[in-house]
């Protein structure tokens, strides 16, 4: 069965091992629906986080693949347990007349911050879960949207579930 | 106190730490510092190849025949895109080779430059790792990291990239050579897990239809000791992959021959009926599996393999261990002896006396007895000049082959007693490998015996080499089974296309072999019957040509066809035997 799935990677922070690990995804077919990446706590060391969808032997050879590559250290899987994702957003979206109001109660709603303002536009950010954003656009509708940026799921283990060296 | 030495020094120095031989390359501007660097040494031996992708190849001939690491040089720009298709063919049957390639300086990279390409990023796909030089210091420790990489865990290719300013002459540094690498995110498995192993040996104990099944990883992780006495122990029937073939004797009664596409009925259909199957450092390639839907429907699979992603990549494993093969053998050994000394009766020696008894059935009807059609001045058949070799060279030689039918033809004929004898690209199947792999293996064994069973199509791919052959006095012998056609492509052509042979003829273009073996001091002979081909063989095999290359061209049946061959999208029992009528 096919599902979504948000895997973390930690790697040496280093030239050419994020072109690995992207091209590993295109070499062998493997999608990826969002990417993050940046230096962790311990600069030496870089998180990924992506998702994907895959069924139960593509997300195994997914982790075993990125397992092989020399630079990468970790790889879990963290849909396999409890866990947080959030992913940030910013959105213009149109704001004029009585959509003015609307749009500033919407955003309320979500919890979302209005962080620019132009006579005839709000730029809101937004963080949550990928769902929230989606459900916030939608709320929105589709038409009111100017334009939008997503920086892609990052993910961390509940509770005392760590993932380092 | 340390040396102080410039980057190419130190790049060459690093080499000789290693242990080095040979280096097969072809300068260029971005590797001319290099270069220079081995003008003023003597320990490892540079070899001038006549085109990159054949150093590539005889890099990896050595390595599959010794063990050791094959090293390359190459220039950039041209001279690395011409070591891909080599980098390519050792990655895909885990070769440890380790490329240095030349680069322009680091302040032009990325600006376009002469003879600039993007190395790290074309090899990217098809090494096991890669290094780019930033800085000159990190020569030592990068070369020490890229033989580790290469030859630890899953061997494979390992690219250093070598800006040319990183080995200026006037720059001078501390030259240590680490003693010891680690590499934090790199930790090979070197031992069984314990609980899997004991799992293992009891579905191996209480098989009633077991096969042993093992590939390239028997012979790259040196096991073959360890599964000639799992097999003395138990008395189960093995066959090996195309990359595994040597790793357990092709002469040994409990021997099957090769698995798959071409593989022999008896090992097929034992495959197909089998209750355990025992796979040993191969990975259940589509050219073995056929149809991975219809695999052994009966089988539980037992997978031992040091690539943990190769293990449940095409078919599940019931019980999978990753580790090298020689130390989880040797580990199953201890525990199927201990059980077996507790319980003699632990083996079920009927069930398994029924099951010797079907595979000696299914054994005589192999499909491997094309030779019995023709005889005396009949046209010659590729089958016998493969049995002729193995007479000449009491099956003591070290074989190469190119791609094609010639490679099925040497892999089911040929019998291989030991490991590392039979060196082809089973993998990427690149032709034009055959030669160039040869005198890598001759480099390693001056005094060896080594063949190379080529096409006149694969030959041509790297024919230059001839000269390098002249240059070094390599006496490799060469059998080109010459059939004027690409054989496996118009095979395919005969059985699936009709008939309809679509660019895989020459039209009477090709050269006369003999004269051109000649024309580089080379001897060459022609065999177009059966007589030809004795006397041929006792003159090849002979001391009178012991320090000459020789090149036969065995001028084959153009009709043939390699049988037994897998029926596309069929299960393992489902194979053509021989010519059909109707395809003729």
């Amino acid at each position: 069965m096919s599902a979504r799935r948000i895997i973390a990677v930690l790697l040496e922070n280093e030239a050419g091992a994020l072109s690995r690990i992207v091209g590993l995804f295109a070499q062998r077919n493997y999608n990826i629906e969002t990417l993050t990446v940046a230096p962790t706590e311990d600069e030496t060391l870089s998180r990924l986080t992506l998702t994907t969808f895959g069924d139960e032997n593509t997300i195994e050879q997914i982790t075993k693949q990125l397992n092989k590559l020399i630079e990468v250290f970790k790889v879990v899987d963290l849909t396999e347990g409890d866990h947080l994702e959030r992913e940030i957003m910013m959105v213009k979206v149109r704001a004029e007349g009585a959509r003015r109001p609307e749009v500033k109660r919407t955003a309320d709603i979500f919890r979302g911050q209005i962080i620019d303002v132009t006579d005839n536009a709000y730029t809101v950010q937004l963080t949550g879960p990928s769902e929230k954003l989606d459900a916030f656009l939608r709320a929105v509708g589709e038409s009111t949207v100017i334009e939008a940026v997503r920086s892609g799921v990052s993910g961390i283990g509940r509770g005392d579930k760590i993932l380092s060296l | 106190m340390a040396e102080m030495l410039s980057g190419a020094d130190m790049l060459i120095r690093a080499l000789q730490d290693e242990g080095v031989e040979y280096l097969f390359g072809y300068p260029g501007g971005a590797s001319l510092h290099i270069y220079d660097a081995i003008f003023k040494q003597q320990k490892v031996e540079h070899v001038l190849v006549r085109h990159e992708q054949a150093a590539t190849h005889m890099a990896d001939g050595y390595a599959r025949a010794t063990g050791q690491p094959g090293v390359v040089l190459v220039t950039s720009g041209p001279g690395a895109t011409n070591a891909i298709t080599g980098i390519a063919t050792a990655h895909m049957d885990s070769t440890p080779i380790v490329v240095i390639s030349g680069q322009v300086p680091n302040p032009q990279i990325g600006t376009d430059a002469f003879q600039e390409t993007d190395m790290v990023g074309i090899s990217r796909p098809v090494v096991k790792h890669s290094f780019l030089i930033r800085e000159a210091s990190q020569i030592p420790e990068v070369v020490k990291k890229a033989f580790y990489i290469a030859t630890t865990g899953r061997p494979g290719p390992v690219v250093i990239d070598v800006p040319k300013d990183s080995t200026d002459p006037n720059e001078t540094f501390e030259y240590r050579y680490p003693r010891k690498v680690a590499l934090r995110s790199y930790n090979p498995t070197l031992r069984g897990h314990s609980g899997q192993i004991r799992k293992a040996v009891r579905a191996l104990l209480t098989a009633k239809r077991p096969v042993i099944y093992t590939g390239g990883g028997v012979v790259q992780g040196n096991a073959s000791a360890e599964l000639r006495e799992l097999v003395d122990r138990l008395d189960y029937p093995v066959t090996n992959t195309l990359m595994g073939l040597g790793g357990f004797p092709g002469t040994d009664r409990r021997f099957l021959g090769m698995l798959g596409m071409h593989g022999t009925f008896e090992a097929n259909m034992a495959m197909h009926h089998a209750d355990v199957i025992f796979a040993v450092g191969a990975r259940f390639d589509d050219r073995v599996t056929n149809n991975p839907d219809k695999f052994c429907p009966d089988a539980t699979i037992v997978h031992l393999d040091i690539d943990p992603a190769s293990i449940s990549k095409i078919i599940r494993a019931d019980i999978p261990i990753v580790g090298p093969a020689a130390a989880v053998l040797r580990e199953m050994n201890q525990v199927v002896g201990k059980s077996l000394d507790r319980n003699p009766d632990g083996i079920d020696r009927d069930a398994l006396a029924d099951w010797w008894n079907r595979i000696r059935r299914w054994r005589s009807k192999h499909g491997l007895d094309h030779d019995q059609r023709h005889r005396g001045d009949s046209p010659l058949l590729p089958q016998q000049v493969v049995q002729a070799v193995y007479r000449a060279t009491s099956g003591d030689a070290y074989v190469t082959s190119d791609v094609g039918q010639h490679q099925m033809f040497a892999a089911q004929y040929y019998k291989f007693d030991e490991p590392r004898r039979w060196i082809n690209s089973g993998g990427l199947g690149t032709m034009g490998f055959g030669l160039p792999a040869a005198m890598g293996v001759q480099f390693a064994y001056p005094d060896a015996t080594v063949v190379c069973i080529t096409g006149e199509g694969s030959f041509m791919m790297n024919m230059q080499e001839l000269s390098t052959c002249m240059q070094y006095a390599l006496p490799v012998k060469i059998i080109n089974l010459n059939n004027a056609a690409l054989g496996m492509v118009k095979q395919w052509q005969d059985m699936q296309y009709g008939g309809r042979l679509s660019h895989s003829t020459y039209r009477d273009a090709l050269p006369d072999f003999v004269d051109l073996a000649g024309s580089f001091g080379h001897a060459g002979f022609r065999a177009s019957s059966v007589k030809e081909l004795d006397e041929v063989m006792s003159e090849v095999f002979s001391p009178a040509y012991k320090d000459k290359l020789v090149f036969v061209d065995a001028c084959i049946d153009r009709e043939e066809h390699v049988y037994p061959m897998a029926i596309k999208g069929g299960a393992m029992n489902d194979m053509v035997l021989e010519r059909q009528p109707a395809q003729a």
